[in-house]
């Protein structure tokens, strides 16, 4: 049982602005109901609190449940049934903040500078490091030039190299010297605790907003990401703040704790992990406008990966530079030019919000989703501890449960084609439930985890998320045709359904929502299905029902598709209809 | 709900500010008439800059070299000037390797600002200065029909306007290209030619206006030494009737060009300005409209995407696609009669 404390959430997604209502149920905390508005943070707006408000209006309309008082001020705390305890909001609307990275070695420190770098709304237009051959004045005017909206600087561990250190802070400091006040960067110092007197003296006069974190990298061996993540988060309020109106406004409502989407979603993935004590990580996917997001959490170690280059909005244009259209286009079930995929993308790039009215959009659309979150899964991964458990390498660790958000996604016409894209892109190893965040909590969850612990993990437990399938992918290596596994789904009454599974299957075991059954595996040819290769099986694992029920995915790891273009358009209609169409 | 715009407007009123990237001189009076390409301001700053170590040149500790350095903070400095020197026994004079101007001086450090140009600040309209703003720029008010883009090369240009196809779905081809158009701004269709549009940069063209574009020839429309601006959008698409309209109206009329790459954030986009005698000022375009019947509207996205037609009834709640989604759409009723079911998010506002 919980004190009666309603939160309200504002995500300011760069298309949509949601807001979520969670209030105390019969002693739990429930998620009500959402509201959502376009996002008003581009032009003609560009002031983020118009979309608030109208998405707050909408969350008024469905519940019945005033918020907004004369004037539109939040109405805060609840009075007379009026109004909401407390308020969250995070944010992911607007271009990605243009970035300078200053460190000192290459492998060190400005690796985990750019780490830092990824961790939010990002896109690194320049990197200074010790080993960079240019003369000072040539990385002055290359920082002149680029004008980026934030440095990072980093570099040296505790009480080790100072003059280096030095050296980069005063071409950072002569860069800014030389902008106009009105586009002197932001600055996130997070490099040798020595100085940071020394950086408050001479930076703080010349930047927008100086922010000195503890060192991301104390020692040659060591990296510590999570302080400076923080200090960032703040810093990139204050960037925004520079960029759109209202965010002052919201900011204040939210009691200052206003926070990247992403941020918060790594949030919640880092709580999850630490809660359930998995021995497999937890993966959080968001494929959005803005960025394409992933945050993978392996017993408490958060790795948070956000790439606005692979978000499905306005980036799309410049997605050829990560990716092939030859890989977007073996995603497609027919035969398509290449050309009308590169004329989507830059269409699609123009008019971000736009929806695929015909299937046939609707399948590039996919395609393009199934490849970004796959490069973006990709990119991350390079970023995951060595030490995590995963079947061979280059395959994707295991991970229990899955959690995927992004419209593309969540807003697929069909469960089935929202799993394919998922399994596609991801292509999970072992057992592993994929969940749907359908009415994209997991910021809100995220921004409240901070002030409130059990909200996020009640609302969790009370089937706000959608179970979508509980899946089963064995890796072996084995012919296609060859049989790799016998199961048996026993349901509660006793009935059991038993399957052979042969590799390159695509195959459903129905367990509805709401049900639930014991799943009895037999690996066979050394299939591995997360208990390594030669294990006999699992008997008995308890699973719960979910939207799809047990989809067991054969079709081998990595996923090959057949070269032969009608083939291949075969196999993929072959497996949208495994799962419903 | 809300409603994105676009400006296809046969008469209009702007006003734009027009600001120096640093503060500078304003050269355009109040009232002044300006075109496009007119200077209004100027500022002067050195592109490059020069970071001299006198500690180090010299050989001596910073607070000594300080001490040596014989410029100030804002001295115009010549190449071979002397800028420090240490007398005794090993005498070692330090000279300014090229012309510029010190910015600061420190911890035996002269930073110098070089390669000093002048910027100049063009109207980008064609139009009267309503305003100056002082050291920064000025506002101009433009009268006449406006078009805005969805791409631009960033380039600016004017001339006489001459369309070389006879539909709005025409393609242009390099048999459209002919030494009459030398000068023009042409208007066409779409392109998948790079040699048409090459061969206008040979003659030289002042400028191109296209529907669409095919994406591939992106690389060499960055490139090209004319400004283009793409109306509708990229892959084979004619031109929405009611730019083309407006346009082919225009013909023989002077317009200006602005090639602004589309800043969605901003809201700066290409556009197409031509000016036009007014007696009374016309309205400033809309900027914030939500969806209504009897709107002129534009379909963005397959299967119709680029069409022209009227919002005959907003759908309540969720309608069914064909693509499977459930979306908030509207009825349309097209130029060509038929109506239509599109979602809200396929479409823009023309006005």
């Amino acid at each position: 049982m919980v004190d009666a404390h309603s939160l309200l959430a504002v995500d300011v997604g760069t298309i949509t602005t949601r807001a979520a209502l969670f209030d105390v149920v019969e002693g739990h905390y429930r998620f009500i109901a959402f509201g959502h508005a376009p996002t008003t943070a581009a032009a003609p707006y560009r002031d983020i609190s118009e979309g608030v408000h109208k998405a707050i209006e909408n969350l008024q309309v469905i519940t019945g449940r005033k918020f907004l008082g004369e004037g539109q001020y939040l109405i805060m705390p609840t009075s007379e049934g009026v109004g909401v305890d407390t308020f969250a909001a995070t944010l992911s609307a607007g271009p990605a903040i243009k970035t300078a990275v200053v460190a000192l070695l290459d492998d060190v420190s400005l690796e985990s500078t750019k780490r830092l770098a990824r961790s939010t709304y990002t896109r690194v237009v320049e990197t200074i490091g010790l080993n960079d051959a240019r003369k000072p004045e040539e990385q002055i005017d290359s920082l002149v030039r680029l004008c980026p909206d934030l440095v990072l600087i980093a570099g040296g561990t505790d009480g080790g190299a100072s003059g280096s250190v030095q050296h980069l802070m005063e071409i950072v400091g002569l860069a800014c010297y030389l902008l106009p006040a009105e586009k002197r960067p932001a600055i996130l110092y997070a490099g040798n605790q020595s100085l940071v007197d020394e950086v408050r003296k001479s930076l703080d006069p010349l930047t927008s907003s100086l922010s000195v974190s503890s060192n991301l990298r104390p020692g040659i061996d060591t990296e510590d990401l999570q302080p400076s993540q923080h200090d960032l988060n703040n810093l990139f309020t204050q960037v925004r703040r520079g960029q759109m109106g209202g965010v002052d406004e919201i900011n204040a409502w939210s009691g200052n704790t206003l926070m990247p989407t992403a941020s918060a979603e790594g949030r919640i993935i880092r709580f999850l992990s630490q809660v359930y004590d998995s021995s497999k990580g937890i993966l959080g996917v968001d494929l959005g406008a803005s960025a394409a997001t992933i945050a993978a959490a392996f017993s408490g170690e958060l790795t948070l990966g956000v790439y606005p280059q692979l978000g499905l909005g306005e980036g799309l244009s410049d997605l050829l530079r990560y990716t092939s259209l030859e890989d977007i286009l073996r995603w497609i079930p027919f035969e398509i030019p290449a050309d009308a995929v590169r004329d989507y993308l830059y269409q699609k790039s123009i008019y971000p919000a736009s929806l695929p009215a015909t299937p046939e959009d609707l399948s590039i659309e996919q395609a393009v989703a199934r490849q970004s979150l796959h490069v973006a899964l990709e990119l991350a991964g390079k970023d995951f501890p060595r030490k995590v458990g995963r079947a061979a390498v280059g395959l994707t660790p295991y991970f229990e449960p899955i959690l995927a958000a992004g419209s593309v996604v969540t807003r697929a016409p069909t469960l089935g084609q929202a799993l394919l894209i998922l399994l596609d892109a991801i292509q999970p190893v072992g057992i592993t439930t994929v969940i749907l965040d359908q009415n994209n909590l997991l910021p809100a969850l995220g921004a409240a985890a901070s002030r409130n612990s059990l909200l996020p993990i009640q609302v969790l437990e009370s089937g706000a998320f959608l179970g979508l399938a509980t899946v089963v992918a064995p890796f072996v290596n084995a012919h296609l045709g060859t049989p790799i596994l016998q199961a048996r789904l026993v349901y509660p009454n006793g009935n059991d359904s038993r399957i052979e599974v042969k590799q390159g299957a695509l195959e459903v075991m129905p367990l509805p929502a709401g049900q639930s059954g014991r799943l009895f595996l037999q690996p066979l040819d050394h299939a591995d299905l997360g208990f390594g290769p030669d294990h006999k099986g699992a008997d008995g694992i308890p699973v719960n029902g979910t939207a799809l029920g047990l989809v067991i995915d054969a079709r081998g790891r990595p996923l090959q598709l057949p070269k032969d273009a009608n083939r291949r358009c075969e196999i993929i209609k072959k497996w949208a209809w495994a799962l419903g169409g | 709900m809300l409603a994105p715009v676009v400006h296809i407007l046969p008469l209009t009123t702007l006003r734009r500010e027009r600001l120096l990237p640093v503060a500078g001189r304003v050269t355009a009076r109040v009232d002044q008439k300006v075109a496009p390409l007119d200077v209004v301001a100027e500022a002067h700053f050195g592109q490059d800059h020069l970071l001299i170590d006198v500690a180090r040149t010299l050989g001596i500790g910073s607070a000594a070299a300080q001490g040596l350095i014989q410029l100030k903070a804002g001295e115009t400095v010549a190449k071979g000037q002397i800028i420090a020197q240490r007398i005794g026994l090993l005498p070692h004079i330090l000279r300014a390797p090229s012309n510029g101007r010190v910015i600061l001086i420190g911890s035996g450090r002269i930073l110098m600002e070089t390669g000093e140009e002048t910027f100049e600040l063009r109207a980008g309209l064609p139009g009267k200065v309503t305003r100056l703003i002082p050291d920064r720029g000025v506002e101009i008010t433009f009268n006449g029909a406006l078009i805005q883009g969805v791409w631009g090369n960033g380039q600016m240009g004017l001339g006489m306007l001459l369309s070389v196809v006879s539909a709005p779905e025409e393609l242009l081809s390099i048999n459209h290209v002919d030494v009459s158009l030398r000068g023009s701004i042409l208007l066409a269709g779409h392109c998948n030619d790079s040699a048409a549009l090459q061969a206008a940069g040979d003659l030289p063209v002042r400028g191109m206006i296209l529907g669409s574009l095919s994406p591939a020839l992106l690389p060499l429309a960055n490139q090209l030494n004319y400004p283009l601006v793409v109306v509708d959008g990229f892959g084979l698409k004619p031109m929405d009737s009611t730019a083309y309209k407006l346009l082919t109206t225009n013909a023989k009329r002077e317009v200006t060009l602005n090639a602004e790459p589309f800043d969605q954030q901003t809201g700066l986009r290409p556009e197409i300005l031509i000016p036009l005698p007014v007696t009374q000022e016309p309205p400033l375009p809309r900027e914030v409209v939500s969806f209504a019947p009897d709107q002129l509207v534009r379909l963005t996205r397959a299967p119709h995407a680029g069409a022209v037609g009227t919002l005959a009834c907003l759908l309540p709640g969720l309608t069914s696609l064909p693509s499977g989604l459930r979306v908030a759409a509207a009825e349309v009723k097209l130029d060509s009669g038929e109506q239509i079911v599109i979602p809200l998010a396929n479409l823009e506002v023309l006005g």
